[in-house]
């Protein structure tokens, strides 16, 4: 488990001081896959970098397992090092070593005899598919195989926590598609409490338990993912989903429509797997024709968005559009005037 | 220009000067790689935020080598007369060109040491501080691989700037190939010699810095 306490970082560039931290109160629960995201410039990185003494925080304590590391030093500090891998956005390998002796490094730093340690790179090189790559130079390896032998590497001494900084930012979508599954496995596997620092909320969606929004320095916003995207309270969560979730129809497609109302209707929760739209072309007299849609699933639960043209007698529509209000989470009507408007 | 004379002279004495020559660049250049690489490690650990940044042990060291390497070395080598005096022994020849030869290289190969070392990738070494290895493991596995490449190209600077300096050992009757030309071709009107010993010249500055390419290269692992 890891516990921040009040923890403060505050960096003097030049004459301006900079707050990266402020009063940061946060509880990681063993096993968890817990996010950190936000814009840039946000305080994630440094907050992560605190977890393990990359960055000592100016003030405020950081529990591992009930302890308090921010007084260790020397080897009691690299003892607790040990037990965290951390993998970042440049994938930082060391360029003048192969991959086998990349992740033997780590090896020799726990202090594992020779003939141990090449069983074990053998193990991990397996477990990231990386088995044919041991004796290549990282130059020559791709970025989502950079970034399997980072993380090989971390992985290498059987660690309790994995910390990620940006461990996507970097690769296209492919590679963080596949980068991100190996975490999944490997979180199935190893039951490894994750920490995944990102601005990415497409990461967020598939991987995260737990997600922290930041801010200027502090978190403004904690929830389990599914309720920050169905549910976001602070206006930063907000613009971090808004792209998630935002569906366009093309200008000439809403002004060819003379007559009828057209609405945006979302799904969250509980009863976003109810029929909606075909109960109410049963119950009432109108036709319904789906203009644009998705859906999501965060953690098995759907969150969708739906785009439908409402044709028929106005009294009809208007009973249609009171149901559909009622039966689902949110409904938008996009006005005929606003579609002027766009004129 | 080249006549019997020329031939006679480069007979009996060029083998002779590139042999001291090559004593006090190789004696220089080992012992400036390896005290002026332990210097420019100081001065790069004592800059680095990563490992033991220290202003003022870091400014003073700096200051030091600065001195050194602000000396035209022909004054250096005149400077540093009584010191040869002690440490070999004698105030002339090539042993005690070779003292003022090697705290020049010291100095001009810890500066060069320093750029190679503080070229290494800051997150290569977070990643390595970040995985709780020993210092003495990240600096032999990770700060020296990494700086590997542009050390050995400092070492190819050092040891041709060394053989320009060395041609000053004349001076103080050190020899070698540099005071040869001069010697001949200068004080006795020998254009041939110095002809010849300049080709030379050339011929091993070339397949130094050829060596040093190639080791270099060697290194990247690119």
């Amino acid at each position: 488990m890891i516990e921040l306490k009040d923890v403060n970082v505050v960096f003097q560039v030049g004459e301006n001081t900079v707050h990266a931290c402020k009063n940061i109160h946060l509880t990681i629960n063993r096993g968890e896959v817990f996010g950190i995201v936000g814009l840039s410039g946000a305080g994630k990185s440094t907050l992560v970098r605190v977890i393990n003494l990359l960055q000592k925080p100016t003030s405020g304590q950081v529990l591992i397992h009930g302890q308090d590391i921010t007084k260790l030093k020397g080897r009691a500090l690299r003892k607790v090092r040990l037990e965290m891998g951390m993998i970042f956005q440049h994938f930082n390998l060391i360029s003048g070593k192969t991959v086998f002796e990349n992740i033997e490094f780590v090896l020799k730093a726990s202090g594992v005899p020779k003939e141990k340690r090449k069983e074990r790179v053998t193990e991990l090189l397996k477990l990231v598919d990386l088995s044919d790559k041991a004796n290549v130079y990282p130059a020559n390896l791709s970025g989502g195989q950079k970034q399997r032998v980072g993380i090989a590497r971390a992985l290498a001494n059987n660690p309790e926590i994995l910390l990620c900084d940006e461990a996507t930012s970097a690769l296209d979508l492919e590679n963080t598609e596949e980068i991100l599954n190996l975490l999944q496995r490997i979180r199935e596997q190893l039951n490894i409490t994750i920490v995944f620092i990102t601005h990415e909320m497409e990461v967020a969606k598939k991987l995260f338990d737990r997600v922290a929004v930041m801010s200027h320095g502090e978190i403004v916003e904690i929830n389990d993912v599914y309720s920050i995207f169905a549910h976001p309270v602070h206006e930063v969560s907000k613009s971090l989903i808004s792209k998630n979730l935002n569906i366009e129809l093309p200008n000439e497609l809403l002004h060819s429509f003379t007559d009828g109302t057209c609405i945006k209707i979302f799904y969250k929760g509980e009863r976003s797997m109810d029929p909606i739209i075909s109960s109410v072309a049963k119950k009432y007299d109108v036709h319904l024709s789906i203009l644009h849609g998705k859906i999501d699933y965060i953690h098995k639960k759907p969150l969708g968005i739906l785009l439908v043209h409402l044709s028929g007698s106005d009294t009809e529509i208007q009973k249609a559009k009171q149901y559909i209000q009622e039966n689902v989470a949110e409904m938008e009507i996009i006005r005929l005037d606003e579609r002027r408007e766009l004129l | 220009m080249i006549d019997q004379n020329t031939i006679e002279i480069l007979q009996s004495e060029l083998l002779l000067e590139l042999g001291r020559t090559f004593i006090m660049v190789g004696v220089s250049t080992l012992l400036g790689v390896m005290i002026g690489g332990l210097l420019g490690l100081l001065l790069y650990l004592t800059s680095s935020d990563l490992f033991f940044k220290n202003k003022w042990l870091n400014r003073i060291t700096g200051v030091i080598v600065n001195m050194i390497r602000s000396f035209p070395y022909i004054i250096l080598l005149i400077v540093l007369l009584p010191l040869s005096a002690v440490i070999v022994g004698t105030k002339i020849g090539t042993a005690a060109a070779t003292v003022p030869l090697t705290i020049a290289a010291i100095a001009f190969f810890a500066r060069l040491a320093e750029g190679a070392f503080s070229e290494v990738d800051r997150g290569v070494l977070e990643a390595a501080i970040a995985s709780g290895a020993r210092l003495s493991l990240i600096f032999k596995d990770v700060l020296f691989v990494e700086a590997l490449p542009g050390l050995i190209r400092s070492i190819t600077i050092t040891i041709i700037s060394l053989i320009g300096y060395s041609a000053m050992a004349g001076t103080v009757g050190g020899g070698g190939i540099g005071d040869f030309a001069i010697r001949y071709g200068y004080h006795r009107y020998e254009l041939g010699v110095m002809f010849v010993t300049v080709i030379v010249i050339i011929v091993i500055v070339q397949l130094i810095q050829w060596i040093g390419d190639k080791l270099a290269e060697r290194a990247m692992k690119r």
